[in-house]
């Protein structure tokens, strides 16, 4: 498991141990990736996460064009493998979450546990950091100065 | 169809619930279940335990299970096998007639479909 905030690993070492899900990936609904399970290279990881937030914009939209309330979840199931594909709140935004099981699990534990892996996020997320500044206050008279101890002037 | 076969077997004493569950799946199918009481876990766990005693029974050479019946100190949990994958279970307390139930959860795994 792979996860860019450290906070995440615990709910989700949770979840892929009572779900048995083969690969995971949390990711924002920009599809920036967040965490991620049994991904082998980086690119099936941002190709995965990008394609997963397409999937969920387009039922968005289709959502909005029915005139019904958007959809939360999207199941496809094949033959011996299932994705389950979840937008959830958390208190850093919207985030997503992919989910490739096999027949060692079922749908019902994966949307049980995965419920269960919201709820903990939730829980777990550290309270939002205040803006920062994106620059410093004396970043113009720092960068002066550093100009001038490196060209001399 | 399905919440009148569930509503028979929730009037038995002792019942605390009953559901028609998808039985590859996990999922809740219908449900008729006293307040508190999960019915997506219980579908859910329940599929999950079905699909680990069929491969126990199939291991032994024996055909799939008919029924299964788990007893705890406070409860138990009853799911027979309809058609179509289709399990239908019952949540229930310490006291519960099992013998009547049994025989109301057969009759309706029968017309489950």
């Amino acid at each position: 498991m792979r996860a860019i905030e450290p906070w995440v690993e615990a709910p989700l070492g949770g979840f892929l141990k009572e779900s048995a899900a083969r690969l995971t990936l949390l990711m924002t609904s920009s599809g920036q990736v967040v965490a991620q399970h049994g991904f082998t290279r980086s690119l099936d990881v941002m190709a995965a996460s990008a394609l997963g937030a397409g999937i969920m914009a387009s039922t968005f939209e289709l959502a909005k064009v029915m005139g019904i309330r958007p959809l939360d979840a999207v199941v496809h199931q094949g033959t011996g493998v299932g994705i389950y594909l979840a937008a959830f709140d958390t208190p850093r935004g919207r985030w997503l979450g992919l989910v490739v099981f096999g027949d060692e699990t079922s749908l019902g534990l994966v949307q049980y546990f995965f419920a269960r892996l919201t709820e903990d996020l939730g829980r777990a997320a550290p309270a939002a950091e205040p803006p920062r500044q994106v620059l410093a206050e004396d970043f113009e008279d720092e960068l002066n100065s550093s100009l001038r101890a490196l060209f001399g002037r | 169809m399905l919440r009148e076969l569930l509503t028979g077997l929730t009037r038995i004493a002792g019942v605390r619930g009953a559901l028609i569950v998808s039985g590859k799946d996990g999922i809740v199918v219908a449900e008729t279940v006293m307040e508190g009481v999960d019915g997506r876990a219980v579908a859910a766990l329940t599929g999950s335990l079905a699909a680990r005693m069929r491969g126990v029974t199939g291991a032994l050479g024996h055909t799939d299970p008919g029924l299964l019946h788990l007893q705890g100190p406070d409860g138990g949990l009853f799911a027979a096998a309809g058609r179509a994958g289709l399990l239908v279970v019952a949540l229930t307390t310490a006291d519960v007639n099992a013998g009547e139930l049994r025989l109301a959860l057969l009759r309706a795994a029968e017309r489950a479909a």
